[in-house]
């Protein structure tokens, strides 16, 4: 399966029945599964007039206490950042999708990890945060998208998957046996009082808003979210080290990239390089924890991304200036090559 | 005689409005609809950003806060995901016929079944007076000191003219509220689209004609002359577009 149809059949499966969405290369084999796989099974599925109105759309379903879900690709995820910021604002579960294309401005339809700032710090206005999960095979596609439901749902959060135009229209082998079948979704649907459904004159009215005009409310409002960012950041930071024990260097990659580094690193311990990989499965919340610990024996980091460096800002912060940090980047849409992060492995070793 | 009371679908709080504002009435005939069909506990209502940003605080049913002129792709999330319940947008000329222009014409056009009160008065209220897409050629605003010239602001929005060329609309009706009858012709039309939304039958919105005595600058009473006067003759009440589309 391609990695877009992957990802939509597993939010099937995770009982998403509400799909709203916009025409953007290079994700669009995903509302085109769903408009298919959704009429048929009783959901909805539709295409709205922009990007700001599909995130629209997703913000009322979601109100309403409903699994829905939006995706785009970069240009998109722009448009959309007002109406993450309401989702966050109003405490509404739902899932993003960005599947990443080149930027700044149309950019180019090639892969790309330059929206990783606006993932991690700038999905909007405000003071907020959006947990961040980051595939980086067909499986994880599925995988994750599972996981993003539940998180969101549990957290009461927007969650973003943060793909890329590789992971997107590349085909992998795939099962969901984690994930449940279309009539049995793994939805353990937290039961969501809060959503506007109509009291039925059985209860208080519910409102759901983002607006608290007394500065005692809004910081009351904002500091409990931060708590359950902080919950988030304890329980689901995650990453996977390999080689890392007795490393001299350590690649940090995220998504496609990793898949890369990782055979840079395994070329390079065959020429007698001590190299460990490091992946990060969450970007936002960044595993600090697990990348100090897999750079234990390390002297330096080598940090590796389709952009000219955004996530090395995270790497460097966690390791608080401790270790030496390096950076190789492609951009524009060229997917860096093996041997050229070899090369740089070589260079500063 | 039935008891002059507050809806049951009206919270009995203080408005934020100002004296002369025509949205206490409009809620009001509003919450009086939804009391005499008996949904308030199946109907969800969605707020606009303008004047009216706190009428969740205000209805006694399950509201949602929209952000600007979105209310309409908010609402078709909801219904989309409640098909048998209730859900209405109420929205200001701002909110409606400039930033959410796309959300209301691509709602309509799909033919959603929940209802609008789109409520004009001309003006950015909220925000001090600016001028909005509805304001009359030569009136004065914050940001047209010397009156709407259509040589460079334009031409004023007609959003039920525009609403009855498309086919997703099963209700595009123009009212005002400036006495009695008036009042009541504006109740009975948005219960015409709450009826049409009950049947499933397409997209409604009544279009409002209301008063802004503060931004106007103008007292109540000279704030329903001017609407008359003004606002009448350009904005003509009246049923644009009524029948169901499926």
């Amino acid at each position: 399966m391609k990695g877009n149809e992957a990802l939509a059949e597993a939010a099937v499966r995770a009982g998403c029945r509400h799909y709203f969405g916009y025409p953007i290369t290079p994700q669009n084999e995903i509302a085109a599964y769903m408009s298919k796989r959704l009429p048929k099974i009783g959901g909805v599925f539709i295409q709205a007039e922009s990007e700001i109105s599909a995130i629209n759309m997703v913000y009322g379903c979601a109100a309403a206490g409903t699994r829905c879900m939006t995706s785009s690709s970069s240009p998109g995820i722009s448009l959309k950042t007002e109406g993450i910021s309401y989702l966050a604002g109003a405490d509404l579960p739902c899932v993003i999708v960005n599947v990443q294309r080149g930027g700044p401005g149309l950019g180019s339809i090639q892969p790309s990890q330059a929206d990783y700032w606006q993932a991690t710090r700038a999905l909007g206005h405000g003071d907020l945060r959006i947990p961040v999960l980051a595939p980086s095979t067909v499986q994880e596609m599925a995988d994750m998208t599972g996981k993003a439901f539940d998180l969101a749902d549990e957290y009461r959060a927007p969650v973003m998957i943060l793909a890329d135009g590789l992971l997107g229209q590349m085909m992998e082998p795939v099962s969901f046996p984690d994930i449940g079948n279309a009539d049995e979704p793994r939805a353990k649907a937290v039961p969501k009082k809060w959503a506007a459904v109509g009291h039925g004159n059985s209860r208080g009215k519910n409102i759901i808003n983002s607006l608290y005009l007394q500065p005692e409310k809004l910081e009351e409002k904002i500091t409990e979210r931060f708590k359950r960012y902080e919950e988030i950041k304890n329980k689901h930071a995650g990453a996977v080290s390999e080689n890392c024990d007795g490393a001299d260097i350590v690649i940090a990659a995220y998504g496609a990239t990793a898949r890369i580094a990782r055979s840079a690193a395994e070329t390079a311990r065959e020429k007698g390089i001590k190299a460990g990989t490091f992946r990060p499965l969450t970007l936002y919340p960044f595993p600090e924890k697990e990348l100090r610990e897999a750079c234990k024996t390390a002297k330096k980091v080598l940090v590796a991304e389709m952009s000219m460096g955004q996530m090395v800002d995270d790497v460097k912060l966690a390791l608080e200036c401790k270790l030496p940090v390096e950076f190789f980047g492609r951009t524009g849409g060229f997917i860096p090559g093996p041997g050229e992060i070899l090369n740089k492995i070589t260079e500063v070793t | 005689m039935p008891k002059f009371a507050r809806p049951r679908s009206l919270a009995d709080v203080e408005t934020h409005y100002c004296p002369g504002c025509a949205h206490g009435i409009i809620h009001r005939i509003l919450a009086e609809v939804i009391d005499e069909m008996g949904i308030e506990g199946d109907t969800i209502g969605v707020c606009p950003v303008g004047c009216s940003v706190l009428a969740y605080d205000y209805f006694n049913c399950d509201m949602i806060e929209a952000s600007h002129g979105r209310s309409p792709a908010v609402a078709t999330g909801v219904k989309r995901s409640l098909p048998d319940k209730f859900v209405f947008t109420y929205q200001g000329d701002g909110d409606l016929a400039a930033i959410g222009t796309a959300e209301i014409i691509h709602a309509a056009a799909r033919g959603e079944n929940f209802t609008t009160v789109f409520v004009n008065n001309t003006t950015y209220g909220m925000t001090g007076g600016q001028m909005a897409p509805t304001t009359l050629p030569g009136q004065v605003t914050q940001t047209t000191p010397y009156g709407r010239n259509t040589a460079t602001e334009g031409f004023p929005l007609k959003i039920c003219e525009i609403m009855a060329q498309i086919d997703g609309v099963a209700l595009a009706e123009r009212v005002a509220v400036i006495d009695p009858k008036s009042v009541f012709a504006a109740k009975k039309a948005i219960r015409k689209g709450f009826e049409f939304q009950k049947n499933k039958q397409g997209f409604s919105i009544i279009e409002v004609l209301s008063t802004c005595p503060t931004n106007w600058g103008l007292t109540p009473v000279k704030s329903v002359e001017r609407l008359k006067n003004d606002m009448l003759p350009y904005y003509p009440p009246g049923v644009y577009k009524e029948g169901a589309v499926r």
